[in-house]
């Protein structure tokens, strides 16, 4: 028996890539994971660039993470320049990082995973079957989108984020407004939790090195240290012994390993390492949906999502009182103490871990950088997957086994366009 | 036009972060009814089914590869309307900075020796390869002004792209100039249209919506030139999203003399 399943460009993920699997006489030849997208060069165009652009032009490498690359990038330049942000700094940038990571798990949830399991290609007939489902969506990311918009402008692509502060405050009246909303959002942040309950996720366990932020006083979102569940500690400037980059043949973007053949980001990792911080509502989430760190099934890292949307709405709760408590000041950009410099930002983004290294000049010009996606680091343990996966199914229909490995791709999120920091390769 | 009267749309990407097409994603949180309007038949970022049947074709992204070209050419076949969606698309965007940069150095600095292995070429808009009928400009595109443009286009009327400067809507905002702040900004020569929507959130505007057509180049350099910038500084700020129209403009200028 002998089976070949090529997915050209796999819909409901950012980005292109193929799955190619290759059976042969009931085993598993061949399973790659290939990467299309084309090239984007943005650590070769970030040098001679001024400091205080960094932020602009990384948050263009992706629409949907573009206020995580802001942070990444503007923490990598604090670092390298001794910029110290002001409390009221750090409290409005955790909000609108909670607006991305809410509006990215909405979107893929509900419009890039939900699907599969109704059985359609894509949310547009789910308005008509499911119009209260995919009204439900729409409205959280309408309130995502909009606490980006109140604290930076936009969520795609933020404004008044700047090296050592804020370039615009949002007002008393913004802030109370989205805290009712939030609050009036319980009702649907529950239902996502019962969808999410009630969907047939597949069977598979595989255990990995799961990898992610780590902070002693909160679920880590933004700086800390890079923790992983093999019990791997490291500060954030020894991030090259994590990810150790490296070129693969078959695929067109950079994968990652340390101690193991592969490592996982995102959600579930996130979950995994740092679940004694989850909001206790989130805890209770995650009771409802059956997990328990260490959870191994990949799949799940959808539903892992779906704890941290609880955990991003309490905690936006929370840090819109902290805001409401101190008042919000106009306040100058914190100052550069330093140049030139070297420094290394690190924010777990909705897909992961996401690193901006730079070196800046003594003119303030960025002399390199080195940016690292989590879809990269996902890539060589979603091939590891497909090895343990394929062996699983082989004995389904062709188009059941090709619905399964995309559904495997997507629990991961992937984020294509960003991860191309290499292009495409050619195949033999 | 489809069985039920619809026009069909199909969405494209080609090099860019989508994020034009999130916003495409966004605007149905104010305006559902767009699903009514039209029958999108490809997207590939939210939806499995293909369709290569369309009326209007709109294109996110810079072509950045020789391969890409005939993609484009076959989308240009098919569709009566090729909109570019946002500032990939239509100026060449952030992707254009790799021109500040030999070609072989931009390579080698992220691939290595591995460099020969990846197609990439010049990067362009892609009215440089196919004839576009309208541009949506920004980055990202403008939700509203998206709506405003399907909307046209349904009405068989040319889309309102506006081509007065930005200090125009800025103004109406009534903000605090940023030149009377210290700062700098690109408004006296940009496409207006975003709403000032950087100034208002104070950044200064860095030309993401292109220039307008009758732009007083020597004027907007002047002024930045007597805010203390040097000529390094101002060809940077020229840049962010213009690299490609201010070489070519460099280009032209070269050939006639």
């Amino acid at each position: 028996m002998s089976k070949r399943i090529e997915v050209h460009h796999i819909t409901r993920v950012e980005g292109h890539g193929n799955i190619v699997v290759e059976v042969a006489d009931g085993q598993l030849k061949d399973c790659r994971f290939e990467v299309t997208e084309t090239p984007r060069f943005f650590e070769s165009m970030l040098r001679g660039r001024p400091y205080t652009e960094a932020s602009h032009i990384t948050s263009r490498i992706c629409g949907i993470c573009a206020t995580g690359h802001a942070t990444a990038s503007l923490r990598a330049s604090e670092r390298a320049l001794g910029v110290e942000p002001s409390e009221q700094t750090r409290l409005l940038r955790k909000l609108t990082f909670h607006g991305e990571i809410l509006d990215s798990h909405v979107l893929h949830v509900y419009m890039l995973v939900a699907p599969d399991f109704l059985g359609v290609g894509s949310v547009i007939p789910l308005a008509s079957s499911h119009p209260e489902v995919v009204l439900r969506a729409l409205r959280m990311k309408k309130l995502a989108g909009d606490i980006c918009a109140v604290v930076a402008g936009r969520h795609t692509h933020p404004i008044a984020m700047a090296v050592g502060g804020f370039t615009h405050f949002p007002k008393i009246s913004e802030l109370e407004d989205l805290r009712s909303r939030l609050e009036a959002s319980r009702a649907d942040v529950e239902a996502t939790v019962e969808l999410c309950a009630s969907l047939p996720w597949p069977r598979f366990e595989r255990d990995t090195e799961y990898v992610s932020l780590t902070k002693p006083d909160e679920y880590a979102f933004i700086d800390g240290e890079i923790i992983t569940s093999d019990g791997a500690r490291l500060p954030l400037e020894r991030y090259q012994e994590v990810t150790n980059e490296h070129l693969v043949k078959h695929s067109s973007a950079k994968h990652t390993r340390h101690q193991r053949d592969s490592y996982m980001v995102g959600a579930l990792a996130r979950f995994n390492n740092n679940y004694a911080q989850l909001h206790p509502w989130a805890k209770k989430a995650a009771t409802t949906l059956g997990l328990k760190p260490k959870v191994t099934n990949t799949y799940l890292n959808t539903a892992a999502q779906v704890v941290e949307i609880v955990h991003c709405v309490e905690d936006a709760i929370q840090v819109i009182d902290a805001l409401l408590e101190r008042g919000v000041q106009p306040e100058p950009l914190a100052p550069v103490k330093r140049m030139p410099g070297e420094g290394v930002g690190v924010c777990e983004v909705p897909r992961g871990m996401l690193i901006h290294h730079y070196w800046i000049g003594e003119d303030g010009r960025l002399t390199g950088a080195n940016c690292i996606i989590p879809t990269n680091q996902n890539l060589a343990n979603l091939e590891g997957d497909f090895r343990a996966r394929v062996p699983q199914i082989v004995d389904k229909p062709l188009d059941a086994m090709r619905l399964d490995l995309e559904m495997l791709v997507r629990a991961y999120d992937p984020c294509i366009s960003c991860s191309v920091h290499v292009l495409e390769v050619k195949f033999d | 036009m489809s069985t039920n009267g619809k026009p069909k749309i199909a969405f494209f990407d080609f090099t860019s972060c989508e994020g034009c097409q999130l916003t495409v994603v966004d605007s149905l949180q104010t305006h559902p009814e767009l699903l009514q309007a039209v029958e999108i038949v490809q997207f590939r970022e939210a939806m499995t089914e293909k369709g290569e049947d369309y009326l209007v074709a709109f294109i996110e992204g810079s072509c950045t590869r020789e391969s890409d070209e005939a993609r484009l050419r076959k989308i240009r076949e098919q569709a009566a309307i090729v909109v570019a969606l946002g500032a990939c698309a239509h100026l060449g965007g952030v992707n254009a900075l790799k021109y500040l940069h030999p070609m072989d150095d931009v390579r080698r600095y992220v691939y290595g020796d591995q460099a020969e292995d990846y197609e990439t070429y010049d990067v362009r808009p892609i009215e440089a390869v196919i004839p576009v009928d309208f541009a949506i400009p920004g980055c990202p595109i403008d939700r509203n002004e998206f709506v405003a443009v399907v909307k046209a286009l349904l009405l068989g009327k040319k889309p309102p792209i506006p081509d007065y400067p930005l200090c125009v809507e800025c103004k109406l905002k009534e903000n605090t100039c940023l030149y009377f702040k210290g700062s700098v900004c690109l408004g006296p020569v940009t496409r207006a249209g975003c709403d000032a929507i950087c100034p208002t959130y104070g950044q200064s505007c860095e030309a993401c919506r292109g220039f307008i057509s009758s732009p007083n180049d020597t004027s907007m350099r002047n002024l930045l030139a007597e805010h203390g910038l040097t000529v390094e500084d101002i060809t940077t700020r020229y840049t962010m999203f213009t690299t490609y129209q201010v070489r070519e403009r460099l280009m032209q200028k070269e050939a006639e003399r």
